[in-house]
């Protein structure tokens, strides 16, 4: 196989698909996606199956389009003026793209953590309590926060500052948890994570991991990162993404001992990225 | 071969270097210096000035006085009440104009409009606030005037309604060109948050951008206010001279700008005792608009979302 990764044909890609596919139920699925910033091509013909209660990793060197992808998961690109998208995703077996689905709803399922920690400058409660409030909750408020934030590992630092201290008042890595927390409070079925831990120091960072290790029992967990030694500590999946098309998908053991694709291997090994 | 350099590096500044940057903030501290001045030299001439009209007048008439006739030449009174309420009820008109208005105008630039509208529209609703008031002044009592007759046959043809709506109108653009730039600023990460969770467009703009940009809203509103407060030429055109008490909004009234310029531009001799009220009630005006500052900020600090 040769080097150059720009020109290999568009087929291959797509038939590296159905050599892979995780057993299980999947329970995200995109087919032949593609993504155009105006003119830029962003996402090329992407095919992989997401299972359910697994933690999927996408990485790739920066500008590979795995944020992109990661954002069309729950249309977040859709907020992006110019954007195209062809293909589809299937989220169990329904394509969110379909014309007849609403945004909203595809997002209350599907919830998400930003690279940078973005707490509301709220208090910590407003903060949980802001996606049930709009969601129409109707049950005990205080008590559904607090289930949240521990399912965080936040609620013993918090407990007593919840209406007095602003979100803003956290550290990044309590921020972070407190993100977590806000999206674990509407209880999405997948948590989508777009590179949680790049702001965050690597004690911050340990925690969110052992975090979503525990995540996984109940919600089916994408983390995007540019930190290989992450995806190989916390994935169950992982697949690689070089210039918006999809290299290689496996087994996270498998992709980091013994990748099939040469670009994966010099990716992993560092030889580029 | 060129023999190893022995001697020590030279690093001081060579003469002059600094000269220019001496004079450069110089002349910064300087303009930054004469504006203090020039505001204390106000504040000191108030002051003294209202000292010549206190002098004949007790606090307590001209603040909780309700007749106004200074120039009464047999029984003058010194009452200002009817001139406050004539500000305030003024002031209170243009802002449910143009913050609402104002504001919304702002949400749907910032977050609704096209990107081609926006840089369209905004320079546009910036116009309004280049029109000279005396054109808003006539454009009160020539048009909007005539308009509001058609609805409340008995309003008199000099009425505060028609100025306080037109003053309204003319102060609009500070309301949303402020709002609009500190809307527009409240972060995308923000917004995402929002979005993520399932909020709609409007959830988001009305549960996390607004509360976001309110300290900043708050202080566009009120540049607004201040800006009402210290406004003549339209009030003074359309609203009547006439220190109304009790006041009423049909009827013609006066404010507290519009009897400074009746003083100045009457044929008062000079040195006469009614140069005095200008000087008290230009104090008042100073006193009321750093009153309502004061209030706003305490307002803003109150209820704000700070994402900084």
């Amino acid at each position: 196989m040769g080097r150059s990764t720009v020109t290999q044909p568009r087929l291959e890609a797509r038939l590296l698909q159905d050599d892979f596919a995780p057993q299980g139920e999947p329970i995200l699925q995109t087919r032949a996606l593609s993504l155009w910033y105006g003119k830029q091509q962003a996402l090329d013909s992407v095919t992989l199956d997401i299972p359910k209660n697994k933690i999927t990793a996408i990485i790739g060197p920066s500008g590979c389009g795995k944020s992109t992808l990661i954002r069309c998961f729950n249309r977040m690109n859709d907020l992006v003026p110019g954007v195209r998208i062809a293909g589809e995703i299937l989220y169990h077996r329904k394509n969110i793209y379909d014309p007849n689905v609403d945004p909203v709803e595809v997002r209350r399922r599907i919830g998400m953590v930003f690279q940078k920690p973005n707490p509301f400058p709220k208090s910590i409660y407003e903060n949980v309590a802001f996606g049930l409030r709009i969601n129409g909750f109707q049950g005990n408020l205080a008590e559904h926060v607090e289930r949240a934030l521990r399912a965080a590992a936040l609620w013993d630092e918090v407990k007593d500052y919840l209406h007095t201290k602003s979100g803003y008042d956290l550290s990044g890595g309590q921020q972070q948890r407190l993100c977590i927390a806000r999206t674990l409070a509407i209880e999405p079925e997948v948590i989508l994570m777009d590179e949680p831990c790049s702001a965050l120091d690597p004690i911050a960072t340990a925690k969110i991991e052992d975090l979503m290790l525990e995540l996984k029992e109940h919600y089916t967990v994408v983390i995007v990162t540019h930190n290989m030694q992450q995806a190989a500590r916390v994935s169950d999946f992982t697949a690689f993404l070089y210039l918006g098309r999809l290299i290689e998908y496996g087994p996270t053991k498998k992709i980091f001992e013994n990748p099939d694709k040469k670009e994966t291997e010099d990716y992993i090994t560092g030889k580029f990225g | 071969m060129k023999p190893a350099r022995t001697t020590q590096p030279a690093l001081h500044a060579p003469p002059g270097r600094y000269l220019k940057e001496r004079f450069i903030q110089g002349v910064l501290f300087a303009c930054a210096f004469l504006a203090v001045v020039v505001t204390a030299v106000t504040i000191w001439i108030f002051v003294s000035g209202s000292g010549i009209f206190f002098t004949q007048v007790s606090l307590g008439e001209f603040l909780g006085g309700t007749r106004w006739a200074p120039v009464d030449t047999s029984t003058p009174s010194y009452g200002a009440l009817p001139l406050i309420a004539g500000t305030l009820i003024i002031t209170g008109i243009a802002l449910l104009v143009a913050v609402p208005i104002g504001l919304f105008s702002a949400i749907y630039l910032s977050e609704f409009a096209p990107e081609r509208v926006r840089k369209v529209a905004k320079p546009i609703l910036e116009i309004l606030a280049g029109i000279p008031t005396v054109v808003y002044g006539y454009f009160a009592l020539l048009f909007v005037t005539p308009l509001l007759r058609s609805v409340l046959p008995e309003i008199q043809f000099w009425n505060a309604l028609s100025a306080g709506i037109v003053l309204g109108i003319a102060i609009i653009p500070l309301v949303s060109s402020l709002s609009e730039d500190i809307i527009y600023a409240v972060p995308r990460e923000l917004r995402e948050g929002a979005y993520a969770l399932g909020a709609t467009k409007f959830e988001t703009i009305r549960s996390v951008v607004l509360p976001a940009a309110l300290s900043g809203i708050a202080a566009a509103i009120i540049l607004a206010m201040s800006r009402a407060i210290g406004e003549t030429m339209i009030v003074a055109i359309a609203a009547g001279r006439v220190p109304a008490w009790p006041p009423d909004l049909l009827k013609p009234l006066e404010t507290l700008t519009v009897h400074i310029v009746n003083v100045a531009t009457g044929d008062a001799e000079a040195g006469a005792f009614i140069w005095a009220t200008i000087f008290a009630i230009g104090a008042l005006l100073f006193v009321i608009t750093l009153l309502l500052n004061v209030l706003s900020y305490w307002i803003v600090r109150r209820f704000r979302e700070q994402y900084e």
